[in-house]
C-alpha cells in the first residue's frame, strides 16, 4: 500500500457503535471513505472532531496499519 | 439450452435454535424438498450447497457431502458454493446452468447457515470477512458500517430520509409477523423503527437484518420432465449471476450496485420481460437501504426514487408491486447461506398460490434478487407459472 495522500475529501462516513470483536474497545468510532487528491478512494478512520460528507480532511498518522485522518483546520 | 423448472421446495423455520446443528437444519430442508418434489434421494444426480461460513461459525468444513449423506444422497457430485450472502443464489445459478446444459436432470440445491452459536461481536467479525480484509475491514468496517456509508451517500445525493428507510422495516416486519417460518414475528411502528439502538449511524437495529439459523432447498429439473414429478412446476424464465469488486471504496458510485443492475438486465432479457412486467419480488434487504437501492437497480423506479416508493406504500403486501411479502431478511431472518434459495422458495410459494395470509394479488411473474457482500456478487432470478 502506498503512503497516504495528505489531503482528502469525505465521500461518505459512519460512526460504528457495534464493532467487530477486535475493535470493541474502540467503539464508538468514526470511519469514512475519502477521495484523495488523485481521485482514488480509501477507507480510513477519523480522529478527533466528527466529519461530514464534503469536509476537507488531512492525514494524521498510521496506527497499527490503520490510516487516521482528521478534519482540516 | 433446456428450459428449467423448480419442482420442489423445502424450508426450515428461520430463527435462533440452540438445540439444532447445521447439518440437522440442512437435512430437514432437503428432506422436505424431496417430499415436495416426489423425488427420492437415490434419484438426485447432484447436490449444490450454498454456505457462507460454516467453517468459521461451527468449525465444520467439507459441508456438501456432510449434508448430502444426512439426506441420503451419496455417490454423486456434492459441492459447496461460497459467495458471501449470495452463496445459495450462486449455487442455484450454477445448478440451473448445469440442468439447462443437459448435464443433469435432477439437482437438489440447498442453502444453510448456523450463526447463533457465536456472540454478536464474533458474528460481526465473521461476516466482515465478506469484505476486503486488507482494506476496509482492517480499518474497522463491519457490514452495517459499509451499508451505513452507502445510506449516508444515498441520503446526500437523493434526499433519502430515515423515515423512508424505516418504512421498509415497518413493512417487512408487518409481513414477517404473518409468516409462520419467520424469525421475528413482531409488528413494529415507525416510531420504534426510528428510535432503535444505533448499530452504525444512521442505521439502527431496525435497519439491519437478523442473525439467524436456518436452511432452505429447491429441486430443479428440465421443464420437459417436470410433470413426471409435480402438477405445479415453476419455470425459471431468466437468471444471471454477475460480479464486481469486493471493496466498497473501489466502486465508483456506491449508491447503486452495478452487479445487480447487470444481473437484472441480463435476467430481464433472458426472460423476455421488462421491469414493469414483474408482479412481486423478494429483494435482498440485508439493510433497509439495500431494498431501496434494489428497487432502483432493478428499474422498478427511477434512480433516487426508491425511498419515496417505499414510504408511499407501493411495495406493501397490498401495494402495486409487493416487495418481500415473506418479511424479507429483515423479519424472516438472514441465515446467510440459506437466503438465496430461501428467496426462490418464497417466490415459488407465491406463484403456486400457497402463501396464505401473505398471498400477493398478482402472482404469475416474480423476481428474486440475492446480493453478496457490498455488491461483489449478485444473482437475479425471474420465475413464472409453467
Amino acid at each position: 500500500m502506498t503512503a497516504p495522500s495528505q489531503h482528502a475529501t469525505v465521500y461518505t462516513e459512519t460512526v460504528v457503535h457495534m464493532a467487530p470483536e477486535q475493535f470493541t474497545a474502540d467503539a464508538p468510532y468514526q470511519m469514512a471513505i475519502v477521495t484523495l487528491e488523485d481521485e482514488s478512494r480509501r477507507t480510513v478512520r477519523i480522529a478527533g472532531e466528527r466529519v461530514h460528507i464534503g469536509d476537507a480532511v488531512e492525514f494524521v498518522e498510521d496506527r497499527n496499519g490503520i490510516p487516521f485522518f482528521r478534519k482540516k483546520a | 439450452m433446456k428450459a428449467v423448472a423448480v419442482i420442489g421446495i423445502g424450508k426450515t423455520a428461520f430463527g435462533a435454535f440452540p438445540d439444532r446443528d447445521l447439518r440437522s437444519l440442512a437435512v430437514e430442508a432437503g428432506q422436505k424438498c424431496l417430499a415436495d418434489a416426489n423425488v427420492s434421494a437415490s434419484q438426485v444426480e447432484a447436490f449444490y450447497l450454498g454456505n457462507f461460513a460454516g467453517p468459521s461459525f461451527v468449525g465444520q468444513n467439507h459441508l456438501a457431502p456432510y449434508v448430502a449423506s444426512g439426506i441420503g444422497i451419496t455417490d454423486v457430485p456434492c459441492t459447496r458454493f461460497e459467495a458471501a450472502c449470495a452463496s445459495s443464489g450462486s449455487a442455484f445459478f450454477h445448478a440451473v446452468s448445469s440442468v439447462a446444459a443437459g448435464i443433469y436432470d435432477l439437482v437438489l440445491v440447498g442453502g444453510v447457515e448456523k450463526m447463533t452459536s457465536q456472540s454478536t461481536p464474533k458474528v460481526t467479525e465473521i461476516l466482515a470477512g465478506a469484505g476486503d480484509c486488507s482494506g476496509e475491514v482492517r480499518v474497522g468496517a463491519t457490514f452495517p458500517a459499509l451499508f451505513a456509508m452507502i445510506a449516508r451517500r444515498h441520503m446526500h445525493q437523493f434526499g433519502t430520509t430515515r423515515e423512508q428507510m424505516a418504512a421498509v422495516a415497518v413493512k417487512n416486519h408487518a409481513n414477517g409477523a404473518k409468516n409462520p417460518l419467520a424469525h421475528m414475528r413482531k409488528v413494529i411502528s415507525m416510531e420504534q423503527a426510528l428510535a432503535g439502538k444505533l448499530v452504525s449511524e444512521p442505521l439502527t437495529v431496525y435497519d439491519c437484518s437478523l442473525i439467524s439459523d436456518g436452511a432452505a432447498a429447491v429441486m430443479i429439473a428440465p421443464l420437459e420432465r417436470a410433470h413426471e414429478f409435480t402438477n405445479k412446476p415453476v419455470k425459471v424464465l431468466g437468471i444471471a449471476q454477475t460480479s464486481d469488486s469486493v471493496a466498497l471504496d473501489s466502486k465508483e458510485d456506491i449508491t447503486t450496485f452495478r452487479a445487480v443492475r447487470m444481473a437484472g438486465e441480463k435476467a430481464y432479457r433472458m426472460a423476455g420481460v421488462t421491469a414493469s412486467d414483474i408482479e412481486f419480488a423478494e429483494l435482498h434487504d440485508c439493510f433497509t437501504i439495500a431494498e431501496i437501492i434494489a428497487t432502483e437497480d432493478l428499474e422498478f423506479v427511477p434512480k433516487g426514487q426508491g425511498g419515496r416508493y417505499a414510504l408511499e406504500g407501493r411495495t406493501c403486501l397490498k401495494g402495486e408491486r409487493p416487495v418481500n411479502a415473506s418479511g424479507g431478511l429483515k423479519a424472516k431472518g438472514h441465515p446467510v447461506g440459506a437466503t438465496g434459495v430461501g428467496q426462490i422458495c418464497d417466490v415459488v410459494t407465491q406463484i403456486r398460490g400457497e402463501a396464505g395470509e401473505l398471498q400477493v394479488a398478482r402472482h404469475s411473474l416474480g423476481l428474486a434478487e440475492n446480493l453478496g457482500g457490498s455488491g461483489a456478487t449478485a444473482v437475479v432470478t425471474i420465475l413464472g407459472a409453467a
